[in-house]
């Protein structure tokens, strides 16, 4: 029987990376609507911090992405640019011993290869680049192409901007599959939507939305914690943090792991994050996480000693095992399309995920290899179970 | 050695205080921490020492403080506290010290009490953020503790139990109290008759006051409400709008209004803590245990009721939280008549919370030019169209959306107005650190590596 459809394409997940998937899908003329069962930026986009970032990204498929949603990030600020407070102002980052300097160097020849701007910068220039930042450091590699947003006016601004019907306030409870397995929608608690096509940008709870179709994505949370100043004049220019964050991300330890990147915000408090733990859904305050924290980020300006923090929050970025997202469409279930598991960086990666995830609703030829970020690459090859 | 088992009480308000007493009196080790520089809270707020005035009478308060001294209480005076943490066995009560609170502290204790007491709110209207606006709380404040008079023509607005003392203190320390101006209807009263009358007493104290407040000449006005604050660089007039249809408007000339929508329990410790609110309150059982062992809470943080309530919660903790710690279960019996009184006063506040609820819809219509989050600068119109174009469905999404609530004040004073706003209920907001702390304080704090002192 033939049901009529709602529209042609439901995307799951009102936060960074529903709400660009959204975007490109209206842009290449779909009838999208897009569900979150609570506010729109209510998971994990209002919960971190809006870095767009290619500097901590070694060369690779993440790598590719990034560069690519980076030159979408710079189209969209064209309209939208003071709506999402998009500030263009680049990465720093800091080695303060030459150990730490030569490992960096080495690490911004290979991003330079692979089409990323990384300038060496020596401390006296470090020094007038940042006025503020502690005398001493072995050198440092500038990096203009890193940028940053307000993530929840983003994605806020993007969904409005789409002009597609937003749902919120509505949980999905399962997803429609005809007799044939292919999806044909998804249940709600207020009612069914129709459509062919159905995008899980569900973030940390992408895995529980996968399992909700019968297939597995094995999608975890991990938790970090983000420090926020008291309002200060501009002090901190760039973005910027100690190398040893780099190693940091690609790390695959379930210990605290800090990595202090320290930014201005343009409304003025500076924003210190974030710590990685994979503890589960906890969100209680953790004293050693903040204190490691406001330690890095005094190592790096010790003018902060004397700053008082307002507040810390916590939120739980959404990673899969090989911490590359999963992008594309699921051959185990036709019609359905992943857009979640960007751990650290959805905000950053969200542009180039929603042109990807366009072009695979339409039919078009993906701008980049989606091979890497295939959802069901955890079934062949193992991986944790969720 | 057996060594005395340790207590530390945050607050040293009515409730901090008998249960710092209770405790004492028992053999437990006390510390009472609080942030003012001396012992009392809201209620029993002592002249500053500077002023060379006479201390506060009465006898409860000369009770209590001498209670410290026989009882050997450590009181920590200006020690702002910022977080109270458990780890495996204990607790450690992190606080700011002296008015800079620039520099850390940490005490270890065995179990906590948390009195932290309350914070007034003001639901805003247009022209509350000029100078010459302040809060009930603040002009009792100013009277009580620094014994000026906050200005000379004095309007007293809002709603709630607070107004009456406010006015009343300030038209006998010689202002012109221009006019009470409470948004309750004295006609929802008789329905809660049953109610109020488990606490006659209470009932003529607010009589009392009105009588008073009727010597000194002042108006009082009910079912009436301030809409707007006039004034150039700072407050000349207020108007003051009947809530019932068809009344007149009028235009009050003063130099300030005093102004207050009720208060909120300070949840912030507890929640950090892990306590379980209800609503927003926090949760305890009849002992005033929360459901963190080894935690107690008692007074305004558990619910909005007066002075003598937290007197009588404060007590309650304080005998429980004594036996627990040398391993008794305690007997009720022996703490009956405050049981009782604990009560009765809940009934009786609860009848008055009815009574005295802001009138609903009131925050919400305010225009959409007026300031809601004062530190942010945030108005009702930017909140409204967080709401209707962005998709936010709640505080905490408008806040995102807009920053209301992202300032000094983390959202303590704008919180009800933004909820009315966005149409939803006033949740707490987690607020991890009660106070702003330094970094350099939060740098400095022990390696949780470390093997334990
Ligand atoms: C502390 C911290 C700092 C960070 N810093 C950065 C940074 O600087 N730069 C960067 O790029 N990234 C950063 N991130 C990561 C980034 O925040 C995330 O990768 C990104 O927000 C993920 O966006 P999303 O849209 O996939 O998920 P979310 O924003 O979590 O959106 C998923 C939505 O799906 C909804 N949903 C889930 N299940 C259902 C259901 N069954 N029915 C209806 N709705 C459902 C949820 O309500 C939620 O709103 C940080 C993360 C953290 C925690
Ligand atoms: C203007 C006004 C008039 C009032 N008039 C009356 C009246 O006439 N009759 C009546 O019964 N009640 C009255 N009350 C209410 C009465 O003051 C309270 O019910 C009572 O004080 C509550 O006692 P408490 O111990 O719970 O809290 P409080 O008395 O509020 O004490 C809390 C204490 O905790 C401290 N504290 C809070 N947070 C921290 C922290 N993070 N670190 C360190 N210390 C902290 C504060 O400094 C304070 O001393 C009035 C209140 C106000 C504001």
């Amino acid at each position: 029987m033939a049901k009529r459809l709602t529209c042609d394409v439901v995307v799951v997940g009102a936060g960074m990376v529903g709400a660009a998937c959204a975007w490109y899908a209206a842009r290449a003329s779909l009838d999208v609507r897009v569900v979150d069962r609570g506010p729109v930026a209510g998971g994990t986009t209002g919960a971190g911090e809006g870095n767009l970032l290619v500097s901590d990204k070694g060369p690779g498929p993440e790598l590719e992405l990034a560069l690519l949603s980076a030159r979408l990030w710079a189209e969209l600020a064209d309209g939208l640019g003071a709506a999402v407070e998009y500030e263009p102002k680049g990465g720093l980052v800091i080695a303060s011993t030459p150990a730490a300097l030569s490992a960096l160097t080495r690490f911004a020849a290979g991003q330079r290869a692979a089409g990323v701007t990384a300038d060496p910068v020596g401390p006296d220039e470090l020094r007038s680049l940042e006025p503020y930042l502690i005398p001493g450091v072995a050198g440092g590699v500038r990096y203009p192409q890193d940028a940053q947003v307000m993530p929840a006016l983003a994605a806020a601004h993007l969904l409005r901007a789409s002009g597609a019907r937003v749902h919120t306030g509505r949980t999905v409870t399962g997803v429609l599959r005809a007799p044939d397995g292919t999806v044909r929608g998804v249940r709600t608690d207020h009612g069914d939507l129709h459509a062919p096509a159905v995008v899980n940008a569900a973030g940390t709870w992408g895995g529980d939305l996968a399992a909700l179709a019968r297939v597995r994505l094995p999608v975890l949370p991990r938790r970090g914690f983000v420090l926020v100043t008291e309002p200060l004049p501009r002090r901190v220019r760039h973005k910027v943090y100690a190398a040893d964050y780099v190693a940091d991300v690609a790390s695959d330890s379930a210990a605290l792991r800090s990595s202090p990147v320290v930014e201005g915000t343009a409304a003025g408090p500076v924003l210190i994050g974030a710590t990685r733990e994979r503890v589960g859904f906890d969100r209680s305050l953790s004293l050693p996480a903040v204190r490691a924290l406001a330690r890095g980020a005094i190592g790096l300006f010790p003018f902060l000693a004397g700053v008082r923090a307002l507040r810390t929050y916590a939120g739980f970025r959404p990673y899969l095992p090989d911490h590359l997202p999963a992008i594309g469409p699921d051959p185990r279930a036709p019609g359905l399309f992943h857009a979640c598991g960007h751990e650290g960086a959805g905000i950053g990666l969200a542009t180039g995920t929603g042109r990807l995830i366009a072009q695979a609703l339409t039919g078009k030829a993906p701008d980049m290899d989606l091979t890497p970020f295939r959802p069901e690459r955890f079934d062949t090859e193992g991986g944790e179970s969720a | 050695m057996t060594e005395r088992p340790r207590l530390a009480v945050v607050g040293a308000g009515p409730a901090g205080l008998a249960g710092a007493l209770a405790a004492a009196a028992r053999g437990v080790d006390v510390t009472l921490v609080d942030a003012a520089g001396r012992p009392g809270g809201q209620f029993h707020r002592q002249p500053s020492p500077a002023l060379g005035a006479p201390p506060r009478q009465g006898h409860t308060w000369e009770r209590l403080r001498t209670g410290l001294d026989r009882h050997r209480v450590t009181h920590l005076t200006e020690h702002h506290v910022w977080c109270v943490q458990r780890d495996s066995m204990s607790f450690l009560v992190h606080a700011l010290l002296g008015p800079a609170q620039d520099e850390g502290v940490s005490l270890r204790a065995d179990a906590v009490l948390l009195a932290t007491g309350g914070h007034e709110y003001v639901l805003p209207f247009p022209g509350w953020t000029l100078p010459g606006v302040i809060t009930a709380g603040g002009a009792q404040a100013m009277l009580k503790g620094e014994r000026v008079l906050p200005g000379r023509h004095v309007v007293v607005a809002g709603t709630g139990p607070l107004l009456l003392p406010v006015a009343t203190g300030l038209a006998a320390a010689g202002a012109e109290v221009a006019a009470l101006v409470e948004s309750a209807d004295p006609g929802a009263v008789p329905r809660r008759f049953p109610d109020l009358l488990v606490r006659p007493d209470k009932l003529a104290e607010g009589a009392g006051y009105a009588v008073r407040l009727l010597r000194h000449r002042v108006r009082i006005l009910t079912r009436h409400t301030v809409v707007a604050a006039h004034g150039t660089d700072r407050l000349e007039a207020v108007t003051v709008a009947p809530l019932s249809p068809g009344g007149r408007s009028l235009r009050i000339l003063c130099d300030t209004l005093a102004v207050g929508h009720g208060m909120l329990p300070g949840t912030d410790l507890a929640e950090t803590l892990g306590c379980t609110l209800t609503g927003t309150a926090v949760r305890v059982d009849a002992e005033q245990r929360t459901d963190v062992p080894g935690a107690w809470a008692a007074g305004e943080t558990t619910g909005i009721g007066g002075a003598a309530l937290a007197l009588a919660e404060g007590h309650i903790a304080g005998r429980s939280a004594a036996a627990r710690l040398y391993g008794r279960t305690p007997d009720p019996a022996g703490w009956a008549p405050a049981a009782r009184a604990r009560s009765r006063l809940r009934r009786f506040f609860a009848a008055v919370d009815a009574v005295c609820a802001p009138p609903p819809g009131r925050a919400g219509s305010v225009p959409d030019d007026t300031v809601v989050c004062r530190c942010e600068e945030v108005t009702a119109g930017e909140v409204r169209t967080a709401v209707s174009t962005l998709g936010a469905t709640d505080a905490r999404s408008a806040k995102l959306l807009t920053r209301a609530g992202m300032g000094w004040c983390q959202g303590r004073m704008c919180g009800p107005a933004v909820a009315a706003l966005t149409g939803c209920p006033l949740t707490p907001g987690r607020r991890p650190f009660a106070r702003p702390v330094p970094l350099g304080v939060l740098a400095a704090l022990p390696d949780p590596d470390a093997p334990a002192p």
